[in-house]
């Protein structure tokens, strides 16, 4: 094989990797979106919020990294029915733009209290994932960690997880009406407040799954927040309601990336990995505004 | 009821014997738009009392505001009661009220689009707790009534047709195992003969399920040949009610909601609007 096309799946497996996080974090988005309309600002601090926790509890109560992990979650959980009980119930029937801005009051308010449970310095997040280099890829001269496939497989296996919660389970359909109509939703006696709580946890730990990664290979700080930044040209491809479109958003934007600073970098410059996705997502915006899986809008009277 | 037990004014007996009751209920939208300005009505158990009236009169708000679905709305009941059972369930959650019975089934059907027929009747059974073994044999059951719905079990509900989808949005209030039914227009938009079937449904839904239906109509006709007792709004308020037979040979309703006037139509407008009759704290 030429070092060439090495060097191409090497890269474009790397794309794959940090697509990834970026589907994970989309994922996060589209969840809440679909069920309550709310466009959740604060999905990227929620991750950092998460590993944060996680981080913290192990270092203060010495507690092993699958402890520590459960009790994350449940903390996740809290936050949302914090979230739903503070928040959201006082302000059901607002406009989507009075919603958006009480998640970006959210997303600081997250930023603070973690900062002042555990300190803003970056921390090392070690629960245990290997590392390393891949033995027999790397023997074949493609560079990919073992901490980057574990987190596709865990994100792999995350997926799959939900769309079975969604398709199969009592609760799932009841999401899935939601998403689909409030009011009629309401009208069974589904209750939306419930709802909400079950989604925002299912969010808070799409997000935990997404910090433990990131956290796992860059250190947990504030920059993980700042993904969520390439999650919104996620969402502008994908569509903001669809989940496979939320995943395949992601690698496609993690891997076009990774390209384009490869293959464009020494013609236009390089860094293009910055501002990439936001380009993309623009030239989608002007072809396909609705995503590659959204709906196309339509009015109906 | 008939008339002269109406016009006698209404005995507490009266009240326990409804199902439901509705006494005097003003609903303010928005904090500032008044919709209904008093509307009293009584539903016996096992009856099936229409609500009738025009466009805008005030039917949806009606049905809403005994559903709860109304806060979702920006609606509020800011005067009078409505018992259910002779208990005050204005405090009660939509999720509560299905629990005890109540349930609507909204105008335009709303079915889950993206959700299959199957699914959709199991949504209808959310708030149950008694067992897959019940909600299947329910599920069977609904089918039963709706044979039309059985081929198109596994279709998305936002493919199949308008009629198909009015069969399972009933079909997911069944689901609930209702005491009563809150059936919103359930005519608009189908075709004669399909209008006939869903109330046929209706009605052996009524006799052999002992469900007990109010159903909002601007299908007059139809409405009035399978309910047994209607009540008529105009601008929020009730302007006429009687025995489904007595309304039908009521000339004013002839003219004004069946089109059957010999003497040529007169315009709406011509016409005072009925005086509220005294009734509730009268
Ligand atoms: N959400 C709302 N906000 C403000 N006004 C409303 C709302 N819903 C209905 N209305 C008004 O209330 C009146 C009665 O409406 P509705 O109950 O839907 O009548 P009907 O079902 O008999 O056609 C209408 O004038 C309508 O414009
Ligand atoms: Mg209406």
């Amino acid at each position: 094989m030429g070092d060439s096309l090495l060097y191409f799946i090497e890269v474009t497996i790397g794309g794959l990797l940090a697509g990834v996080m970026y589907s994970l974090v989309a994922l996060g988005f589209v969840l809440i979106f679909k069920a309550s309309g709310i466009f959740n600002f604060a999905q990227g601090v929620m991750a950092l919020f998460a590993a944060l926790t996680l981080v913290g509890l192990m270092e203060k109560l010495g507690v092993p990294a699958w402890v520590a992990i459960v009790m994350t979650i449940g903390v996740m959980i809290l936050l949302a029915w914090l979230i739903e009980r503070l928040v959201l119930q006082h302000l059901v029937n607002q406009d989507p733009i009075i919603l958006f801005m009480a998640t970006i009051g959210l997303a600081y308010v997250l930023e603070g209290v973690g900062d002042l449970m555990w300190g803003s310095d970056v921390k090392a997040l070690n629960v245990g994932l290997p590392d390393g280099a891949v033995d027999w890829m790397f023997d074949l001269g493609i560079y990919v960690t073992k901490l980057e496939l574990v987190a596709a497989a865990t994100a792999a296996a995350l997926v799959a997880v939900l769309a079975v919660f969604f398709q199969r389970t009592r609760i799932g359909r009841a999401l899935r009406a939601v998403a689909d109509d409030h009011q009629a939703a309401l009208s069974v006696g589904i209750s939306l407040r419930t709802i909400w709580v079950i989604v925002w946890s299912v969010s808070g730990i799409v997000a935990l799954v997404a910090g433990i990664m990131w956290g796992s290979s860059s250190g947990v700080q504030f920059s993980l927040s700042l993904i969520a930044l390439k999650a919104l040209p996620v969402l502008i491809l994908g569509g903001f309601t669809s989940i496979p479109g939320a995943i395949i958003g992601g690698l496609i934007i993690g891997v076009g990336e990774k390209w384009a600073e490869i293959y464009l970098g020494d013609y236009i410059g390089h860094a293009i990995e910055n501002w990439f996705a936001y380009v993309l997502a623009l030239a989608f915006l002007l072809i396909r505004p609705q995503g590659l899986f959204g709906e196309k809008i339509i009015e109906r009277v | 009821m008939s008339d002269a037990a109406q016009a006698s004014g209404e005995t507490v007996a009266d009240t326990a014997d409804a199902l439901l009751s509705v006494n005097n209920i003003e609903v303010i939208y928005d904090h500032v738009i008044l919709v209904l300005k008093g509307v009293s009505l009584e539903v016996p158990a096992g009856g099936i009392v229409a609500l009738l009236g025009a466009n805008g009169a005030g039917k949806t708000t009606t049905l809403k505001a005994i559903s709860n679905l109304l806060h979702a709305e920006r609606g509020e009941v800011t005067k009078g009661a409505i018992l259910f059972e002779g208990e005050a369930v204005q405090a009660l959650t939509p999720n509560d009220l299905v629990k005890r019975g109540v349930i609507q089934v909204m105008e335009g059907r709303h079915c889950f689009e993206h959700l299959t027929v199957d699914e959709n009747l199991l949504t209808g059974a959310y708030t149950r707790s008694d067992g897959r073994a019940g909600i299947q044999r329910d599920l069977e059951m609904v089918y039963d009534y709706f044979p039309r719905l059985q081929q198109r079990r596994t279709s998305l509900a936002g493919y199949t047709s308008g009629g198909e989808q009015q069969m399972t949005a009933i079909g997911r209030a069944l689901m609930a195992r209702p005491k009563m039914i809150l059936l919103d227009e359930p005519s608009m938009g189908l075709a004669p003969q399909l209008v006939e079937t869903i109330f046929d449904t209706v009605k052996r839904l009524n006799e052999q399920e002992g469900v007990t239906f109010l159903l909002a109509e601007q299908n007059t006709n139809v409405a009035l040949k399978y309910a047994t007792y209607g009540y008529i709004l105009e601008n929020g308020r009730v302007v006429l009610d009687g025995d489904a037979s007595a309304l039908r040979e009521n000339e004013d309703v002839k003219e004004f909601y069946l089109g059957l006037s010999s003497s040529g139509r007169k315009s709406y407008r011509d016409v005072k609007h009925y005086k509220r009759r005294k009734r509730w704290l009268a």
